[in-house]
């Protein structure tokens, strides 16, 4: 293959990755629950850390929470994600209960490594970040931004993320919940 | 409102008729006068000491609104101060946690030891920059250390402090409420202590006053409707509603008391847990869902009725203990300090608690558990939130003010709680423990001097206990 053809790979694939994450951000804006878990795989790991002020350098692994070991503000798979679900579902969830507005805006798409794996289930590790607002009853705003690391598995019908680490650019929350989907 | 210069305010808390003015959750003026005579001269808990582990740890957190540092020094002891430099006012410490020997002023480099003191031995770290040069060594550097906490205690591993030189030891403070605090922070077991935080705390801001945090969970059964939704998701550790049920439902079984509201009326703590009793009940199934949980809660059951014998023993569902500390001590176990952030925003810090010596497997299965379940992604908890909130935002304005929240349910149906000196008690679902919170919170807002606040110097539990209507209605069965 070319040096042309690879660029023209790599661009396809970069231009693949984007249009999967605009489409999951579609259907969560438009709060098709259940579309966006069918873009899970059914091991998916979801984990958002705690973000702690710690010394720059000595301390630094201490920043952020550990996966699968300490308190975070989601560690869990797609049970527990499909039960979030459920929960909007019922309608007499209150904290979602008139629905909040929710936008996800995603960005800064970089695919770090090459794919790996098999045909049927190639690999990918990728970052972006993301600005999610959403605003809910009157005046209820929020705003959050950070960073997700994914890694993508492709199946036969096209992309699922496999795991997800949603670093959030805040350690005290500030929001009174997180009722919604990163 | 207008604070008259006595204190004396009996509107805002009327106990015995079961009302209470919508000013306290959203007035400024009575805000900023319970920093002071709450948050000022109350037992307040800053951590825990698995927190701070070795030497020169450290972890920064609140008391009231305000940040303080909790250190341990080289000998192992625990210290609690503010967190501001005495010369100009700057934090010392703007990181969450750590390990330093010093806390150095970003502003002019006042340094101080992790015991708090500025002075220091010759070439050591702690001290003032220039010393002999510009403060011509005549700086009383004994004077101007960080101001420490007036009493601390660690209790069974939480750490407790007040600013209060006056307040009641620790213990007096309690009261009976000592035996339900033990019930949350003894290893499942039975052991004394042996629990531990799970690494993390979660912090976040909530648009409500702190109270209505500290009032529900001082034993709130009736806010069924908020959770009902959690409850058709089943997010429980056997895969129905979201807790385990704690009662055996089998034929025959040997029971525990039924669970009760049980409140301290002379000290303001309460929970919803049962009354002491001397046997264990039969083990109930946990955790199903996960046989080595399950596994490891039989074999703990077997070990608690050991390690127990024939003594004293209660369960602690969930509780307060006044003014700002609360627990959920049973599924999903954590401790919850209600921070005030202004008359109506809050900020809520949680602790999760395991049994420090339970396998990885267990700890890592409650752990999930416990994030499911709680704080602000927690399936449950969310909706708690979204109350407290709209609550509050609902009570500010001019038309609701003149009119004041309702506190009657169980009023007068309070009866001596037996074996306990100092508690009453009722069926499950009242809000006797808010009227005893709400009742000593106006104490502590009116009393001005500091000594009648000892619980020993009020006539709480007698006023409510000659407020009964009689006859006396036994609690009724039932599980949560």
């Amino acid at each position: 293959m070319s040096a042309r053809e690879s660029a023209i790979d790599a661009l396809l694939l970069q231009r693949e990755i984007e249009a999967f994450y605009y489409f999951e951000a579609e259907i969560l804006d438009e709060r098709r629950f259940d579309e966006w878990l069918d873009l899970l795989t059914d091991d998916i790991v979801y984990f958002m850390p705690l973000r702690r002020n710690v010394k720059y350098g000595a301390q630094a692994e201490m920043e952020n929470s550990i996966e699968g070991v300490d308190a975070a503000w989601f560690d869990e798979g797609k049970h527990t994600l499909s039960q979030r679900v459920a929960q909007i579902k019922t309608g007499i969830h209150w904290a979602e209960e008139p629905l909040s507005r929710v936008r996800h805006l995603v960005t800064n798409v970089q695919i770090t490594t090459a794919p790996s794996g098999t045909s049927g289930a190639r690999e990918l590790a990728v970052k972006s970040r993301f600005l999610v607002y959403r605003n809910r009853i009157d005046d209820e705003t929020d705003i959050f931004v950070g960073q997700r690391t994914d890694r993508l598995r492709q199946d036969g019908t096209g992309w699922k993320v496999a795991h997800r680490v949603i670093l959030l650019d805040q350690s005290t929350l500030l929001a009174k919940n997180l009722t919604f989907f990163f | 409102m207008t604070i008259s210069a006595n204190g004396n305010t009996p509107r805002w808390v009327d106990s015995a008729r079961g009302i209470i003015e919508r000013d306290i959750f959203v007035s400024d003026e009575i805000y900023q006068r319970e920093l002071k005579q709450v948050f000022g001269r109350a037992w307040l808990m800053v951590g825990h000491q698995s927190q701070i582990p070795n030497p020169y740890d450290f972890f920064v957190s609140r008391m009231g609104a305000e940040s303080v540092i909790m250190t341990r020094d080289k000998t192992g002891q625990i210290h609690v101060f503010l967190n501001t430099c005495r010369h100009r006012g700057m934090k010392v410490c703007r990181y969450d946690q750590g390990n330093s020997r010093v806390f150095t002023c970003p502003y002019h480099a006042w340094s101080y030891s992790v015991d708090g003191n500025l002075s220091s031995a010759p070439g050591g770290l702690a001290g003032v920059p220039q010393y002999k040069a510009i403060y011509h060594d005549e700086l009383d550097k004994s004077q101007w250390g960080l101001i420490p906490v007036a009493k601390l205690v660690n209790y069974k591993g939480s750490i407790w402090a007040t600013w209060d030189a006056k307040a009641p030891e620790f213990e007096d403070y309690l009261g009976g409420m000592k035996l339900y605090l033990d019930a949350v922070l003894d290893h499942r077991d039975g052991r004394p202590g042996g629990s531990e935080i799970i690494g993390g705390i979660q912090k976040w801001k909530v648009p409500s006053n702190w109270k209505f945090g500290a009032e529900n969970f001082i034993g709130d059964l009736y806010h069924i409707t908020s959770h009902r939704s959690v409850d058709m998701v089943s997010i429980g550790p056997s895969g129905a509603g979201r807790r385990d049920a704690p009662i055996v439902k089998r034929e025959g079984a040997k029971r525990p008391p039924p669970f009760a509201s049980i409140g301290f009326p002379n000290h303001g703590h309460g929970l919803i847990g049962n009354l002491p009793h001397y046997e264990e009940a039969d083990y109930v199934p946990q955790f199903t869902l996960t046989p080595e949980v399950e596994e490891y809660y039989k074999h703990i059951y077997h070990a608690r009725v050991a390690n127990l014998g024939n003594q004293k023993r209660v369960l602690a569902a969930v509780g307060t203990i006044f003014p700002n500390l609360s627990f959920h001590g049973m599924q999903p176990r954590a401790l919850f300090t209600w921070h005030p952030n202004g008359p109506r925003e809050m900020e809520i810090w949680k602790w999760y608690l395991v049994d420090a010596d339970a396998p990885a497997t267990v700890k890592d299965v409650l752990r999930r558990y416990y994030l499911r379940y709680a704080g602000p992604a927690g399936l449950t908890e969310q909706d708690d939130m979204e109350n407290w909130n709209y609550a509050t935002s609902a009570s500010a304005g001019m038309e609701a003010g003149r009119y004041p929240y309702n506190y009657q349910m169980g009023l007068g149906y309070e009866q001596q709680a037996p074996d306990l000196t100092d508690a009453v008690f009722t069926t499950a679902v009242t809000e006797q423990n808010q009227r005893i919170f709400y009742q000593r919170w106006a104490q502590y807002m009116t009393a001005n001097d500091g000594d009648a606040l000892h619980p020993d110097g009020n006539s709480n539990f007698a006023d409510i206990l000659a407020r009964r209507r009689p006859p006396p209605s036994p609690p009724a069965m039932g599980d949560r």
